[in-house]
């Protein structure tokens, strides 16, 4: 690991404008994505900035009866939470689907969003990797592919991102919001915090230099059948190779979102609108434009069964 | 017989001066010469408890708590597996919460209050978990067993206050200490001698006990 220089930070706004004059600097807050990467010298910031004083911990109900979730809620406590148990339970269960649970005592809700993809390429240093190291090559495409992603991915770039609970509140129509160096503050939907690879895979989300995420918010429950299934080698701790999180109303119609097959939550419109015709006719919308690899184009008709499993299993 | 810790050189010191031997030859006449490299480096305070004990530390902010714990408070029955958070050899309890000691930094505990193994149990007044582990042989080589412990105990808490799964069928149910909840729950910890099924009759007997 790479000396650093570190700091607790105690208010998000410092936080923030100590973030901004270094682009060195790194946000701590958990530390069990960043720190394996720091260990690898993936990840080499001279200064960390330790946000866990920050008391952003906390799930408050607001005015229009939604959620509005601390940056700082470990991944166990919101899981745990009554309310989201009782009106979220995708979010719960996604959650509850994810790590082990030592991370998920630790891992936040910022964090988690935040963190790194988990292709071998990525993480192998002695390998050409366009995220790594831009304008060096993807290894992915001509080689170990089985995890990685078959929509939304580039010629530089097939990772996928690896959360699940993003994937839910993705289904959820989350916003995040954040806080710049300046003080001000923002809110950004979920669809817009990452980006497409393109030809820039190294730029994964659309914060600002030291802008800091402060809380996720959820809009008023919908209700519904709320399910995550995720498909993955074992039965506890691991990646999906497809998960599907689902909000299914008594109508059939619903919103689907997936993890496991795109550099981020991939949710579809489209797809949502041919819900009620049935998992083929959704998953053939869902999938349009994907391009596998020929180590993971099975993720193709296992997206198909898997969402034909979460609205049978919706129906029951 | 002397307890290890009392050896004039014991083993790991042994390692220790023999790999600092090693590395002497390869070091050139000029080293010392060098400026300080970039990255050189940076020691912070930090002071927490540790089994009830209060220890101050000035330390490189590099060091993992599990590194805190083994290399500078010699608590060394917290064991280092992967270092990558996949194995939980290295579980520790830290403010009641199981965690992975070697994916967080010593510096972020501030005023935290930690428990290790050696906080649980003695050889002579050892915890229900551990004498729940000698009765139904719930190891083999005993590496991951540190870890083992520490996750089962705090697991139970977790239970206990109703934290859920994801093998709990109802979100909104009570939780039952269940064998299938065991195994989920205790998936965070790896033992490669496969002594799963022993280690999960000792924990399903103390989860029988605690009701």
């Amino acid at each position: 690991m790479r000396a650093f220089t570190y700091e607790r930070a105690n208010s998000p706004a410092a936080a923030a404008a100590a973030a901004a004059g270094n682009p060195e600097a790194k946000f701590i807050a958990g530390g069990t994505n960043l720190l394996d990467l720091m260990k690898l010298q993936i990840e080499t910031p001279s200064h960390l900035i330790d946000v866990n004083g920050l008391k952003l911990d906390t799930i408050e109900t607001t005015d229009d009866g939604g959620l509005r979730i601390g940056a700082l809620v470990r991944n166990t406590a919101l899981a745990a939470d009554a309310r989201v148990r009782r009106d979220y339970g995708v979010l719960s269960r996604a959650l509850l689907a994810g790590a082990s649970a030592q991370l998920r005592n630790r891992a936040t809700t910022a964090g988690n969003l935040l963190q790194r993809t988990r292709c071998p390429y990525f993480y192998d240093t002695a390998q050409p990797c366009n995220k790594r190291e831009p304008g060096s090559g993807c290894s992915a495409l001509g080689g170990f592919s089985r995890q990685l992603g078959v929509i939304g991915v580039s010629e530089a770039c097939i990772a996928t991102h690896p959360s699940d609970m993003a994937v839910a509140m993705r289904a959820l129509d989350g916003t995040v919001e954040t806080v710049k160096a300046d003080a001000t503050t923002r809110t950004i939907p979920l669809a817009e915090l990452h980006r497409a690879p393109g030809t820039t895979p190294h730029l994964e989300t659309t914060l600002a230099q030291g802008e800091l995420i402060t809380a996720v918010r959820l809009p008023r429950p919908i209700g519904g059948r709320q399910i995550y299934r995720k498909v993955r080698d074992r039965a506890s701790y691991a990646f999906a190779l497809v998960s599907v999180a689902a909000v299914i109303q008594r109508d059939g119609s619903g919103r689907i979102a997936l993890g496991g097959i795109a550099p981020r939550p991939w949710r579809s419109e489209a797809a949502e609108a041919e819900l009620r015709r049935g998992a083929k006719a959704a998953a053939a919308a869902l999938l349009e434009g994907a391009r596998p690899t020929r180590e993971n184009a099975f993720k193709l008709p296992l997206v198909e069964r898997t969402l034909s499993a979460v609205l049978s299993e919706a129906r029951a | 017989m002397p307890n290890p810790s009392e050896l004039a050189l014991n083993r790991r010191d042994l390692m220790v001066v023999a790999g600092a031997c090693a590395a002497l030859p390869a070091m050139g006449a000029s080293a010392h010469a060098q400026p300080a490299p970039v990255g050189a480096p940076v020691l912070h305070d930090v002071s927490f408890e540790v089994n009830g004990r209060r220890h101050a530390l000035s330390i490189d902010t590099r060091t993992t708590l599990l590194d805190a714990l083994r290399e500078h408070l010699h608590l060394t029955g917290t064991k280092k597996g992967c270092d990558h958070g996949q194995c939980g050899a290295c579980t520790v309890i830290v403010d009641g919460q199981r965690i992975n000691s070697c994916l967080t930094l010593a510096v972020m505990h501030q005023n935290a209050s930690v428990t290790t193994i050696e906080g649980l149990g003695t050889a002579d007044k050892l915890h229900p978990m551990q004498a729940a582990f000698v009765r139904h042989d719930g190891f083999q080589c005993g590496y991951c067993t540190p870890g083992q412990i520490c996750s089962g105990v705090a697991m139970f808490d977790e239970i206990r206050a109703g934290i859920p799964s994801h093998v709990t069928a109802d979100l909104t149910a009570a939780v039952v200490a269940s064998e299938t909840e065991i195994r989920e729950r205790m998936s965070g910890n790896i033992c490669r001698c496969g002594a799963y099924s022993n280690i999960v009759e000792a924990m399903v007997e103390i989860g029988g006990r605690q009701g």
